[in-house]
C-alpha cells in the first residue's frame, strides 16, 4: 500500500497533531458470496475547525469507513482488518469496548442522513436530547430537559420549551435534522461525523442546515467530517475534500483546486456529470457503466473499465496506482494524473510546472 | 364511552399565538425563516385537529375506545375480575358445603343454577370457579410473557451463537404435545395450588413469546435510531431497554392477551383430565369433569360451568382481538 500523503493544513491556523489520523484502514465485510472488500487502505486526517468533505457514489466506501471510526460496523459481518484510528493521539481500534462507548457522543459524534427513522418514535425529542446528558453527565431529569431546552434553542427550533414535549414525527424534515444536529453537539464533542446531513431535505432547507452546520463548527472549533454525494453542498463549507472509489481514496485536494482542476478521471467525471444551466439543451455528462461489485473489484486500477483516459492501456489494466503527491498539495491516484490535468486547459500552465 | 367529541375539542395555542418562548442566541433572520417556513403552520399541519403529542398507545387507546368488541370484552372481564376479588358481593354461600339431601338438584329460590352431584350449591361454584381460572389464566400469561420475552429479547439484540442454542430449545419445547405434556408431568404432582399449572404453563408456553420477541427485537434493532444511539453512546442495556423494547412490544401484548384465554381454557381442560387443579379447589375444569357422567340426568350441572369457561375464554380472546387491531393495523 502507499504511504500516506499528509494533506496540507487549512490556511486557518491548526495544531500540528491532527484531530483523527486514519491510517491504512481495511475493512471488509463477510458474507455468504464471499468477502466484500469495502474499505482498502484509506488514509486521511481532520485537524480542529477543519472540514473534510469525503465524496463518493454509494458503495464507494465512504459511509463505512466512518462507521469503522465510530466503532459502529456491524459485526459480523463487518471486520475491520488492519489499519489504525488515532483521535487525539490514541488509537481507538485498540480500546475497550466501554472505553470506546464513552468516546462516541461525548468526543465524537454523528449526525445521520434522515433524521426521522434516526431518532426513536416513541421517545419525544426533549427524552433523546436529555438521554445525552442522562448517558455521559448522569444528569437528573429536570436538569436534563433544561439542557434539551438549551440545545434546541441554539440550534434555532422556534418555541423550544413548548416543542421539547414533541415527538419526531410532528417536526418537519429541516427540524428534525436540527435536533440531530443538536443531539449531535450536546456534549460539544471535538469532531462530527455528518454522514450525508442534508440528502433527504430539500434545497432551501439544505443550505440551511449546512450554515448552522458550519456555524456551529466554527464556534466550538471542532473537526467535522461531511460525508456526501452532492459536490454542490461541499464547495461552500469544505477546506478540503476526498474523493473515493471502490473503498480507495483516488484523489485529495483542497476544495477549490478540485473544482478547477480535477487530478483523477473519475473526479472529473463526477464534476461533467453536474447539470448547469450554462449547458442547457445539451445532454449530460454520464460515467459509463456502475461502480464494481466489491466481491469483484477488478484487478489494476479499480476505474480502468469505466474510465474514458485508460483507453485500454496496459498499465491501468495491470498495476494498481497508489495515491501520490501531484502538485499543490493534492494527491491523485492515477498513473496519468499529468494527462488528466493537462488537458485541462485552465490548469495547464499548472501542471507542466 | 365519556368525552367521544374529545378530538374537535382542544385548540392548540401555539396554532393562534406567535411561540412565547425566546429564540436563545437572539433574533436572527435564520430563526425568522425558520419560524416563517416550519413554524405553527408546520405544526397545525403535523398535529392535525388532535395538536396534543400523541404516541403510539395513546393511538391505540384512541381506537380501542371506538371498538364495541373491546368495549364488550372489557365490560365483561372487568365483571370476572370484580368477581374473583370479592365473590362474597354476589353469593352468600359457601362453594364447599355439601348437602347430599339436594344432590343433582334442579333450580330452586335461592339456588338459582340448582344443586351438583354432593349437593353444592352450582351457582356459588361457578361464582368462585372464576377465581381459579383467572388467576391461573392471568398468572401463566405473566411468566409466559415475562420468560418469552426476555429469552427472545436478548436471542434476537445479541445474536449469534446464544440465538441458536434458544432457537433449538424452544424449537424442542414446541414439539411437546400440551395434552401429552400435562398429563406426564402434572400426574406426578401432588401439590393442590395453582402453581404446578402455572409453571407447565409457562414452561411450554415460553416459546411462542419469545419467537414473537426475537423477531420483533431483530426488526427493531435494525432502525436508524438504534445505530443513532449507539453513535452517540448508548450501552448495550440502554439500548435495548429504551430504544429497543418500546418498539417491539406490541406483538408481544398481542399474543399474551389472546393467549391468555386459550391458558383459562388449557386449565379447565388439564382440571377436566384430573391432571390440573385438584379439589377442594373450585374450578370450572373440576366441575365440567363431576357433571360430564351426570349429563343426562342433571344437564344443569355441566351447562353453568362450561357456560361460564365459554363466555371467559371468548371474553380474552375478543380482548385479544381488539388490542392486536389497535396496536398493529396492519394484520387486519
Amino acid at each position: 500500500m502507499a504511504t500516506s500523503p499528509d494533506l496540507v493544513p487549512t490556511p486557518a491556523q491548526t495544531p500540528a497533531d491532527p484531530l483523527l489520523d486514519v491510517r491504512d484502514l481495511h475493512v471488509e465485510f463477510r458474507t455468504r458470496d464471499g468477502v466484500a472488500k469495502a474499505v482498502n487502505g484509506v488514509n486521511y486526517t481532520v485537524h480542529a475547525g477543519e472540514t473534510l468533505a469525503v465524496l463518493g457514489e454509494s458503495g464507494s466506501g465512504k459511509s463505512v469507513t466512518a462507521q469503522a471510526i465510530m466503532g459502529i460496523l456491524d459485526t459480523p459481518p463487518g471486520f475491520v482488518t488492519r489499519g489504525q484510528v488515532l483521535f487525539q493521539g490514541r488509537d481507538l481500534l485498540t480500546m475497550s469496548a466501554e472505553e470506546r462507548r464513552k468516546v462516541r457522543g461525548a468526543r465524537i459524534a454523528m449526525i445521520f442522513q434522515d433524521a426521522l427513522s434516526a431518532l426513536n418514535p416513541v421517545l419525544t425529542v426533549g427524552e433523546q436530547l436529555g438521554e445525552m446528558f442522562r448517558v455521559h453527565r448522569g444528569a437528573s431529569r429536570k436538569e436534563a430537559r433544561a439542557k434539551a431546552i438549551e440545545l434546541m434553542d441554539r440550534v434555532r427550533i422556534p418555541a423550544a420549551r413548548d416543542r421539547v414535549r414533541d415527538y419526531p414525527h410532528q417536526f418537519s424534515g429541516g427540524m428534525r435534522q436540527r435536533v440531530m444536529i443538536a443531539m449531535a453537539m450536546a456534549l460539544e464533542p471535538d469532531l462530527i461525523i455528518a454522514d450525508e446531513p442534508t440528502t433527504a431535505l430539500d434545497v432551501t432547507v439544505q443550505a440551511q442546515v449546512m450554515d448552522l452546520l458550519a456555524e456551529l463548527q466554527r464556534e466550538f472549533t471542532m473537526g467535522l467530517i461531511l460525508i456526501t454525494h452532492d459536490l454542490g453542498v461541499v464547495a461552500d463549507v469544505a477546506d478540503k475534500i476526498a474523493v473515493m472509489y471502490a473503498g480507495r481514496i483516488v484523489e485529495t485536494a483542497p476544495v477549490h483546486d478540485i473544482y478547477r482542476a480535477p487530478a483523477h478521471p473519475y473526479t472529473r467525471g463526477l464534476l461533467r456529470s453536474i447539470p448547469r444551466l450554462d449547458r442547457k439543451g445539451r445532454e449530460l455528462y454520464a460515467i459509463k457503466g456502475l461502480p464494481p461489485s466489491l466481491l469483484h473489484i477488478p484487478p489494476g486500477c479499480p476505474f480502468h473499465p469505466r474510465c474514458a483516459q485508460a483507453r485500454g492501456r496496459e498499465l491501468c489494466r495491470s498495476d494498481l496506482p497508489a495515491l501520490l503527491p501531484v502538485v499543490g498539495g493534492r494527491a491523485s491516484a492515477c498513473h496519468f494524473w499529468k494527462e488528466t490535468l493537462g488537458d485541462d486547459n485552465a490548469a495547464a500552465d499548472r501542471a507542466g510546472a | 364511552m365519556p368525552d367521544a367529541q374529545d378530538p374537535l375539542e382542544p385548540v392548540d395555542p401555539h396554532q393562534a399565538v406567535a411561540p412565547a418562548g425566546g429564540y436563545g442566541g437572539g433574533f436572527d433572520l435564520a430563526a425568522a425563516d425558520a419560524q416563517i417556513l416550519e413554524g405553527p403552520a408546520g405544526r397545525a399541519q403535523d398535529g392535525g385537529p388532535l395538536a396534543k403529542p400523541r404516541s403510539l398507545w395513546s393511538d391505540a387507546w384512541h381506537d380501542l375506545r371506538r371498538n364495541p368488541i373491546f368495549i364488550v370484552s372489557a365490560l365483561i372481564i372487568l365483571f370476572l375480575l370484580f368477581i374473583v376479588i370479592w365473590p362474597q358481593a354476589i353469593t352468600t354461600q359457601d362453594p364447599l358445603k355439601a348437602n347430599l339431601a339436594m344432590s343433582q338438584a334442579g333450580p330452586s329460590a335461592g339456588h338459582p343454577f340448582g344443586f351438583d352431584n354432593q349437593g353444592r350449591d352450582v351457582y356459588t361454584r361457578v361464582v368462585y370457579g372464576a377465581r381459579a381460572s383467572v388467576s391461573v389464566g392471568l398468572c401463566a400469561t405473566i411468566g409466559v410473557v415475562l420468560a418469552g420475552s426476555a429469552l427472545g429479547a436478548l436471542a434476537g439484540y445479541f445474536g449469534g451463537w446464544w440465538d441458536a442454542v434458544l432457537s433449538r430449545i424452544s424449537d424442542i419445547f414446541f414439539g411437546i404435545p400440551v395434552i401429552l405434556g400435562g398429563l406426564v408431568f402434572l400426574s406426578v404432582v401432588t401439590n393442590s395450588t395453582i402453581w404446578p399449572v402455572v409453571g407447565f404453563m409457562v414452561l411450554l408456553g415460553w416459546p411462542q413469546v419469545a419467537r414473537i420477541a426475537r423477531g420483533s427485537v431483530i426488526t427493531a434493532r435494525q432502525n436508524d435510531y438504534v445505530l443513532a444511539a449507539r453513535a452517540l453512546g448508548a450501552g448495550d442495556s440502554r439500548l435495548l431497554l429504551r430504544h429497543i423494547a418500546p418498539n417491539a412490544v406490541a406483538p408481544v401484548i398481542v399474543v399474551g392477551t389472546i393467549a391468555l384465554g386459550t391458558y383459562i381454557a388449557l386449565e379447565a381442560t388439564l382440571s377436566y383430565l384430573g391432571v390440573g387443579l385438584r379439589p377442594p379447589t373450585v374450578s370450572w375444569g373440576i366441575d365440567i369433569s363431576d357433571a360430564s357422567n351426570q349429563i343426562r340426568n342433571a344437564p344443569h350441572m355441566l351447562l353453568w360451568p362450561a357456560g361460564a369457561l365459554s363466555l371467559t375464554v371468548l371474553a380474552f380472546i375478543m380482548l385479544g382481538d381488539a388490542v392486536r387491531d389497535a396496536l398493529d393495523p396492519k394484520l387486519r
